[in-house]
């Protein structure tokens, strides 16, 4: 099949979706592989193409548009928003007293996984240079939280009741309950800042009159590569933006079946000449199931595909940043790495 | 990424016996498909490359293996430094785009509610 200039837009510009799969999904607008297409890098038109919309926007989460960028270059910014972008997390645990049912190491775990609201861009990593002596926790790179409570029986329950809640005491142990002590001159830096768990309601153990919890902790600067616990997104992701195409005017009972096998309000119906058509007004909400590819008389009528360098991205934290800093340190990681191999090449060159 | 320069490499070349400066091998340590395949896209859009890609070359070990052959007795070399200034340019624009329109949204946020 000869390729139409037509044709050829599509290839470069969409991912198709077919009934059994998905075609033209790698970028192929390098040089020298389409004749007549200037190919090479041009900061220019990039900085000409490229946009950024931001669609939703609060605490903690951000959704916004990147057009015309490649997916690779997308794709870094999430797995570094996932696994590089560095906070403060619960590193050591050390147990003094722990008298409840919950295991040492699993109580350990449970309090690693807590976030803890401190802003790891006024701390340094760890060095973890000395090998077996212990390395005094430093205020520019520990927080030093602790937990002590004990959980004892209500004197004023009734008789009767059999409600844990009206019989015992600090039975249940929140994020609430752990506490900071500042460390050398943390007080005075971070004075008005609230270091502690981001969320007051995270449930760590249940006790039962007599138990108790005595641990203090140590908070490390480290990366989610290192360990799940460190990664400052709850989850972050994108999507392509959908791009559905009638082939041909679709009327009557055929468009009321086109419109079912989208999601709402994707498509819409309009009256046009008394008849209903069907007309794509939103594809953006699509979430492209390609039911209308199961039915057989409908399958013909629509072309669907995603535009490959439109990105949909959600990023949703877990509270210590803000989502839209979150992105920042993201490209700001990337800038790093890429500064980082031209030093080492420069200096090798200057060898 | 925290500290890797005490005398652990993070490049090397590597470069077959009797070849010439266009075809080479660099080995990243510490590196995945985060830079491997974002580096690999910006150095492909450069006309003097003849043949750039990258393999992870074991899962268990974070480095990777990037090549590069160069066209025209170009060094190998210069398409990575070009590939890495402009990959960095690319992320300083995507930045200082994002700082912006994030502020606009914030202020058409705040206007309303004066």
């Amino acid at each position: 099949m000869a390729a139409t200039s037509r044709n050829v837009e599509e290839i470069r510009n969409r991912v198709i979706l077919e009934e059994f799969g998905v075609k033209n999904v790698h970028t192929t607008d390098f040089p020298g592989n389409y004749p007549g297409f200037q190919d090479c890098w041009d900061m220019k038109n990039f900085q000409k193409n490229f946009r950024i919309d931001v669609v939703r926007l609060d605490e903690n989460n951000i959704e916004f548009d990147m057009v015309g960028i490649d997916a690779a270059i997308a794709n870094a910014f999430r797995r570094i928003l996932l696994a590089e972008v560095p906070t403060m997390a619960i590193e050591k645990v050390f147990i003094y007293n722990n008298t409840s049912i919950v295991q040492d190491e699993v109580l350990a775990h449970r309090l690693g996984l807590v976030p803890i609201k401190a802003d790891p861009r006024l701390f340094e990593y760890k060095n973890i240079a000395e090998e077996s002596g212990e390395q005094d926790a430093s205020e520019i790179d520990t927080i030093q939280l602790h937990l002590k409570i004990k959980c004892s029986r209500n004197p004023r329950a009734s008789k009767e009741s059999s409600d844990p809640r009206e019989l015992y005491l600090n039975h249940m142990v929140y994020s609430k309950d752990i506490k900071w002590d500042p460390l050398g001159n943390q007080a005075d830096v971070f004075a008005d800042c609230r270091i502690g768990a981001v969320h007051d309601d995270i449930l760590i153990a249940q006790l039962r009159p007599g138990q108790e919890l005595d641990v203090v902790m140590h908070c490390v600067k480290g990366i989610g590569k290192d360990h799940a616990k460190f990664s400052p997104v709850a989850t972050a992701s994108y999507r392509l933006l959908p791009d559905i195409t009638l082939m041909e005017p679709v009327e009557g009972e055929k468009a009321e079946r086109l419109k079912r096998c989208f999601s709402c309000g994707v498509i819409d119906l309009e009256d046009v000449h008394g008849k209903k058509v069907a007309k794509v007004v939103n594809s953006r909400l699509d979430t492209c199931s390609r039911e209308v590819l199961r039915h057989e008389d409908l399958k013909n009528l629509v072309k669907l595909g995603r535009v490959r360098d439109h990105f949909i991205f959600t990023v949703e934290s877990t509270g210590i940043l803000p989502a839209d800093v979150l992105m920042q340190e993201a490209i700001k990681v990337l800038m790093a790495k890429c500064q980082m191999f031209l030093n080492e090449l420069s200096c090798a060159g200057t060898q | 990424m925290a500290g890797n320069g005490e005398k652990k490499p993070i490049l090397e070349m590597v470069q077959a016996d009797g070849a010439q400066e266009d075809c080479v091998t660099f080995v990243m340590h510490d590196e995945d498909h985060t830079l491997g395949n974002s580096l690999r896209y910006m150095i492909m859009k450069n006309p003097d490359v003849e043949f750039c890609g990258y393999t992870i070359t074991h899962p268990s070990e974070s480095k990777i293996n990037f090549r590069i052959q160069t066209r025209g007795g170009v060094p190998a070399v210069e398409p990575l430094q070009k590939g890495l200034k402009d990959l960095h340019e690319v992320c300083q624009h995507v930045l200082n785009t994002f700082q912006t329109k994030v502020n606009e949204y914030k202020e058409r946020e705040e206007t309303p509610m004066e």
